[in-house]
């Protein structure tokens, strides 16, 4: 093997480590989402299910989380990109000396950690909510209010990056030459810099949305009664968490693919649309353009097409597919296994106790429950899978507990650690 | 033509800080002209115009249109329409949208709109292109556009601040051409701004020349170019050969000059500085390149000068003679082309003769740079 070739292989291999550590989480969290035991795992597989969308479209707590994070994220967009713009134009016009310093000011709240924020916001609106004598149930004290005003004042600096980024390019003639024509200040804002920035507003308001919608560290200060998803997400793994969690995990990255599908076809139509133009004659210019079909050498559109048909196919099959079968099996084949092991266990232990009482001196069956694997997680003890175990399990654990865990939630992930708990 | 609207700058100060951009500024504009502000890059000329268009409040002094004092009366309310720069075309209105755009914003409907839009389109040859974007036009085309795009707000004054500039050579020349035709056609007042002497030349009904601010000389072209008022209209505006020396005598309109290597030379007195000039005043004396002609060599007199010659071009529609000139600066003789033998006279000295008429003499002054 040449040299060159060598390099070429471990490109390749690099590119696999690397897309594998990006999105093998992702793929496996995918797949437990379809797998049927109750404790999200990929391996063993069991049965196919769909119960766990069903399971999460019933559960009340995880809908009104969706809910309010729809809430507050909508808020969130329509605030920051306000405050944002309002920002980047003030950039734009400020003394030209002030203009790092101001820069700087308004950049800080990105570098200020979510905590602080949400302490601070608390902390000051309690304030102003006892300065004009309001009650605690007052709109100042409200959890939505405050969780959007939390999460506005570093998202809010987010979108003015965005913005500004745009603004730059923005030709202040064009506004000049609009109030040349006649136009007021507010006429040559509406129809020439706002159009001009309407790109910058929707990536603005995309990325403050998700900005929103993933936060945790401000908003676990701020939410008060309206608890956002992934403030219900982190209550929920404290008593264990179920594959419809994966379900939702799931079903957010179907989305983003979509989106993000919908938005390379759009962009590719756009350039295809500029192309048409080009070779267009003066008179199809004024009446229609001949543009190629919407999915002729449009790759994304087609990937958009065969997602569209896959997810009908998917949601009619799982209208009709029953996996109690296979599950009836699963069990079947499960309790068999147990009721083995458990024979076994008991063989070794009359072995022992035979044993034992032919040695004298004897210690007692004790030590045979007692190593278990440790646990790091920051969670304690409670996803230590010997505590949702009881005696006659943990014996037949010690069998397979062999494997390491380097989850962040402890071992809740661990196939091994409550998957014996179903039965 | 007297039926347009003049506009007037009185007493027009404006200053950046400390710096002074333009000072002391007074130009009466008739209606219906063509007027060019020419000057280097720098000089204020943009900012004059803003003062006009009314982005920028002058520090001091009054701008009048049509006789109305303009002072606290936004861009948006004058009766004036500018050409930027770099055009400001909107970029992402189609062709026609951008050209009505002032009647979207007097509130016309789609089908008027539309209908002028015709119009104007035809006015500047690119009838049928309203549905293409600015960025699928040429820069000629765009160019025009902008023009129509002032049009429609139909101003008394249309503003144009170097609009030629971003065009190639041949373009441009053409251009020029065509807004003289237009200007002529709507019969309103032009005020153009360019650093390039041949656009103001060509266009102008009336020029002025202005130098770091200030305004030196108002006039036609031709009166500039033939009569100019101070040292840098006279370098700034054509070429032309300079000498420097001291006024010996003044008798009538002409002035004996004691040149700083030349010896003593006759000359007209500019008509601005006639009356003012006299004896022991330092001067200037600038002859044209195409008024000097070949005389027997060693000629003595008040209208001859000997030099060395330098080198010597052919540029087809003339001779050029490069000789030893005042102040580092290369002495330039231009012999029209009849087709006659020429010789090459590198190293040789050489006398040239001069119409005393053809020769003017300015008080000493800032000359334009190269
Ligand atoms: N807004 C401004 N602030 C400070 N100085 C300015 C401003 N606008 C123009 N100037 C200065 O005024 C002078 C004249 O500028 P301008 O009118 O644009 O020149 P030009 O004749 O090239 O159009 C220049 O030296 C320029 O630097
Ligand atoms: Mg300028």
């Amino acid at each position: 093997m040449t040299s060159d070739k060598i390099i070429r292989v471990s490109i390749w291999v690099y590119l696999g480590i690397f897309f594998a550590y990006l999105l093998g989480p992702l793929v496996i969290m995918s797949i437990t989402a379809f797998n049927s035991p109750s404790f999200p795992r990929a391996t063993p597989w069991e049965c196919l299910t769909f119960e766990w969308f069903g399971a999460l479209f019933q559960d009340e707590r995880i809908l009104n989380g969706i809910k309010n994070s729809i809430l507050v994220g909508m808020g969130t967009v329509v605030l920051s990109v306000a405050m944002g713009l309002a920002g980047a134009l003030m950039l734009t016009q400020i003394w030209p000396k002030l203009r790092a310093t101001y820069y700087t000011i308004i950049i800080a709240p990105i570098l200020i950690p979510g905590v602080v924020i949400g302490i601070s916001t608390l902390v000051f609106w309690d304030r102003i909510n006892r300065m004009l004598g309001l009650g605690a149930d007052s709109f100042l004290s409200n959890g939505l209010f405050l969780t959007i005003i939390g999460q506005s004042t570093f998202i809010a600096s987010y979108c003015m990056l965005v913005l500004v980024a745009r603004l730059q390019r923005y030709d202040m003639a064009l506004t000049e030459a609009a109030l040349d024509l006649g136009a007021t200040h507010a006429q040559a804002f509406r129809k020439v810099l706002m159009p001009f920035m309407m790109p910058a507003i929707l990536s603005a308001a995309v990325l403050a949305f998700l900005a929103s919608f993933e936060n945790y560290n401000t908003t676990t200060f701020t939410f008060g009664e309206y608890p956002t998803l992934t403030i219900e997400l982190a209550q929920k793994v404290r008593y264990g968490i179920t594959p419809a969690i994966s379900a939702l995990a799931f079903m957010i990255v179907a989305l983003t693919v979509f989106f993000a599908l919908v938005n390379e076809a759009n962009i590719k139509r756009k350039a295809m649309i500029a192309d048409a133009r080009k070779d267009a004659t003066v008179g199809e210019l004024a009446g229609k353009i001949e543009v190629p079909g919407l999915i002729s050498r449009n790759p994304a559109a087609i990937a958009l097409i065969v997602l569209l048909i896959g997810t009908v196919t998917v949601i009619g099959s799982a209208m009709t597919y029953s996996p109690d079968q296979c599950i009836a099996n699963v069990q079947e084949q499960k309790r068999l296994e147990t009721e083995k092991r458990i024979q076994e266990l008991r063989d070794r232990r009359a072995k022992e106790s035979a044993e034992k009482a032919a040695a004298e001196g004897a210690e007692g069956g004790a030590t045979q429950t007692a190593p278990k694997p440790s646990n790091n997680s920051g969670f304690g003890g409670v996803f230590a899978p010997n505590t949702l175990q009881n005696e006659e399990d943990g014996a037949a654990d010690e069998g397979v507990a062999g494997s390491s865990n380097n989850s962040g939630f402890g071992n809740v992930f661990d196939p091994n650690s409550i998957g014996n708990d179903s039965n | 033509m007297s039926a347009g609207v003049g506009v007037d700058l009185e007493n027009l100060w404006i200053r950046f800080g400390d710096f002074v951009a333009v000072r002391d500024a007074n130009v009466h504009i008739k209606g219906g002209d063509f007027f060019s502000f020419l000057g280097p890059s720098g000089c204020g000329k943009t900012t004059i115009l803003r003062a006009v268009s009314g982005f920028l409040e002058p520090s001091e002094g009054n701008v009048l249109i049509g006789g109305n004092n303009m002072k606290g009366i936004g861009p948006n309310k004058r009766p004036t329409a500018l050409i930027f720069q770099n055009l400001a075309l909107f970029p992402l209105m189609k062709v026609w949208e951008n050209i009505t755009f002032s009647m979207e914003i007097a509130g016309a409907s789609a089908k008027e709109r539309r209908k002028r839009a015709d119009e104007l389109l035809d006015m500047i040859a690119l009838p049928g292109q309203g549905d293409k974007l600015p960025s699928e036009l040429s820069g000629g085309q765009r160019q025009r556009v902008a023009i129509a795009r002032a049009l429609c707000a139909e101003p008394d004054v249309l503003l144009l601040d170097e609009p030629l500039s971003a065009l190639d050579l041949k373009l441009r020349q053409h251009m020029r051409t065509e807004l003289r035709e237009i200007q002529k056609r709507v019969g309103i007042t032009f005020i153009y701004i360019t650093h390039d002497q041949g656009e103001a030349l060509t266009m102008s009904d009336d020029i002025a020349v202005m130098r770091a601010g200030v305004i030196d000389q108002i006039a036609d072209g031709k009166t500039i170019y033939n009569d100019p008022a101070t040292a840098f209209a006279a370098s700034f505006v054509g070429e032309n050969n300079v000498f420097r020396g001291k006024v010996l005598e003044v008798k009538g309109d002409q002035a004996l000059i004691r040149t700083n290597r030349s010896g003593d030379l006759l000359s007209r007195i500019s008509t601005a500085n006639q009356g003012t000039m006299k004896a022991g005043d330092e001067a200037m004396m600038f002859i044209r390149p195409e008024a000097l002609s070949l005389a027997p060599t060693g000629t003595q007199g008040d209208h001859f000068v000997t030099a060395k010659v330098n080198h010597e071009e052919f540029e087809g529609n003339s001779f050029n003679i490069f000789m030893e000139g005042d102040g580092g600066k290369e002495l330039k003789v231009a012999i029209p082309n009849h087709g006659q033998s020429f010789d090459d006279h590198s190293g040789q000295d050489m006398t040239l003769e001069y119409d005393v008429n053809n020769a003017v003499a300015v008080p000493a002054g800032e000359l334009a740079a190269e």
